[in-house]
């Protein structure tokens, strides 16, 4: 065979490699939305979205599982954000030159791929054995240790791609540096730094380990967060190893509610960073 | 090289009433261990626009950013020396830059709008400052547009973005945005240098009329724009100031063969 063919014959082998790798990937993807809308869009029903998790053998539906994991991730959210953005500014303004922020971003880069279990066996340490019993905040508490590092990360990298004329610009007509970064750079980096909240939003409200060992799971509405609070991760987790097949179905229903909801917000992040990129 | 003399605006003043705006005394500037700006001293005077040409990387706009301190966001820039703006050494640590940069403005080569309205583009420098009544905050929003030259085009859009605008449109908001904060000094760094022939030509029609009320310095690449809008240049070669004079002797008789060589396009 000549260089050329071999080449060729190279070439197509690893454009049909890549081909089924993705073919692959994808697809599976695609298997696992397709099982949860097969198994689960049949009991989706209003009555999921009214009526508290049942007792094996009775009808029911979602509604404390929902509410404790809206409520929960609201906290989170409210708890971590301010303190991502935060580190990420200092990091992007403030910091840019330190040795500091290259350690504080190598930690939050390894916060940002630790295992949950251990930010939820953490929390549970320093929160739920002192005060003796689980609870919601504690739950909110890792959460929110979840959220800082996806917030910090994609505000400092929205910060860094603001070109330095801008802010030189806000410079030379005598803008101090704080009203630069809270008036200029949060404003041309919003879009991205709002994604980064979106993406955290769907991280955590699938995360089933963190909320294991702090606010445990709860047969009944509350809103109390001094109390354990029910979450669609962990009762799904709990009636889908369930022997009972009403449970089961209740289980493959939020499975279903949960993966909508974080496509949905991916989605949004999406269009949110294609519709308007930093200045 | 006849030709750019031909293009040259006539002389305004004579030669020695000219008053110093900006005196600047064996300026040396460092970008970390290297030194980039050779004892520089040069006068610039009240109500002229002085150009400073010269190659890449001869520290023409180096120069420039020291005269308003703008350096001193980036670590391990720092510059030694004077410059005198009306008896004050601004290059002393007890000048305050905030105070410092709405006396000097500045103008960039890129158009540098910002990611708000083109009202607020101009309000915004104004009230850092000051605290007007919207009537009167109105009237000088006005007045810098119009000192821009782009009233006309933008009076009924003042709400829109100023991302919006066109780059020549951009460029004079960011000259309205400067001339509103009322400076004394104006530093215009490459001001057309993305711009179009079109654009450049309305920029720079600014620029000349501009001294009537304030100081100029600007950095061009363009030794015909240096001859059309300065009254003084000064070229700038590896960090040292060959020659400095009136815009017209030294397009026509330049007294340093560096500058003559270079006007004459024969390096740079």
């Amino acid at each position: 065979m000549s260089p050329y063919a071999i080449r060729r014959l190279r070439n197509g082998v690893a454009t049909g490699l890549s081909i089924a790798a993705t073919i692959a990937g994808v697809g599976a993807l695609f298997l696992i939305l397709g099982a949860l809308l097969w198994e689960g869009v049949g009991s989706l029903s209003f009555r999921v979205f009214t009526e508290m998790t049942p007792p094996p053998g009775a009808s029911g539906g979602l509604l404390n599982a929902i509410v404790g994991s809206l409520i929960m991730t609201a906290i989170a959210i409210v708890l971590g954000t301010p303190l991502g953005i935060l580190a990420g500014t200092y990091l992007a303004e403030y910091g840019r030159h330190s040795r500091l922020t290259f350690v504080v971003r190598f930690v939050n880069d390894i916060l940002l791929s630790a295992p949950s279990i251990v930010v939820g066996l953490f929390v549970y340490e320093i929160v739920v054995a002192p005060v003796g019993h689980f609870s919601a905040y504690a739950g909110a508490l890792a959460l929110a240790l979840l959220v800082v590092p996806v917030v910090l990360r994609t505000t400092e990298d929205m910060l860094l791609l603001i070109p330095r004329e801008l802010r030189e610009a806000a410079s030379s007509v005598g803008m101090p540096r704080s009203v630069m970064i809270t008036r200029i750079a949060y404003r041309a980096a919003r879009a991205g730094m709002l994604t980064g909240v979106l993406l955290a939003i769907a991280r955590i409200s699938g995360e089933t380990a963190p909320l294991l060992f702090t606010a445990l799971n709860n047969q009944f509405f509350s809103a109390d967060v001094t109390r354990p609070m029910a979450s669609l991760p962990v009762v799904i987790f709990q009636f889908a190893l369930s022997p009972y097949a009403d449970w089961q179905q209740l289980a493959w229903c939020g499975a279903l509610i949960i993966t909508l909801a974080v496509l949905a917000l991916n989605i949004a992040a999406r269009v949110l960073a294609a519709g308007k990129q930093p200045t | 090289m006849i030709d750019i003399a031909v293009a040259a605006r006539p002389d305004t003043g004579s030669s020695s009433q000219q008053t110093e705006k900006i005196s600047v005394r064996n300026l040396r500037f460092y970008y970390g261990e290297q030194l980039s700006l050779r004892n520089i001293t040069i006068p610039f005077y009240a109500q002229i626009v002085t150009a400073l040409i010269g190659p890449s990387g001869c520290g023409k706009s180096t120069l420039l950013r020291a005269l308003n301190r703008i350096y001193e966001l980036y670590p391990h820039q720092r510059a030694e020396g004077e410059a005198i703006l009306d008896g004050v050494n601004i290059l002393s640590p007890d000048q305050d830059l905030n105070l410092l940069r709405a006396r000097v403005g500045m103008v960039f080569q890129k158009p540098t709008p910002f990611p708000m309205s083109i009202y607020e583009n101009i309000a915004f420098g104004i009230r850092l400052y000051e605290r007007l009544p919207r009537q009167e905050l109105d009237g000088r929003v006005e007045t810098a547009l119009r000192r821009a030259a782009l009233w006309d085009e933008v009076k009924d859009k003042l709400n829109a973005s100023g991302l919006g605008l066109s780059g020549g449109q951009q460029q004079r908001l960011c000259i309205a945005r400067t001339v509103a904060v009322r400076p004394e000094v104006i530093l215009l760094d490459e001001p057309c240098s993305a711009l179009d022939p079109i654009a450049s030509a309305k920029i720079e029609e600014l620029i000349y009329e501009l001294k009537d009320d304030y100081t100029v310095v600007l950095v061009t690449h363009n030794m015909q724009q240096a001859a059309r809008v300065s009254d003084f240049t000064a070229f700038m070669y590896l960090g040292e100031l060959v020659e400095f004079d009136r815009t017209n002797k030294m397009f026509t008789a330049p007294q340093d063969v560096r500058t003559q060589d270079y006007i004459t396009g024969r390096f740079g």
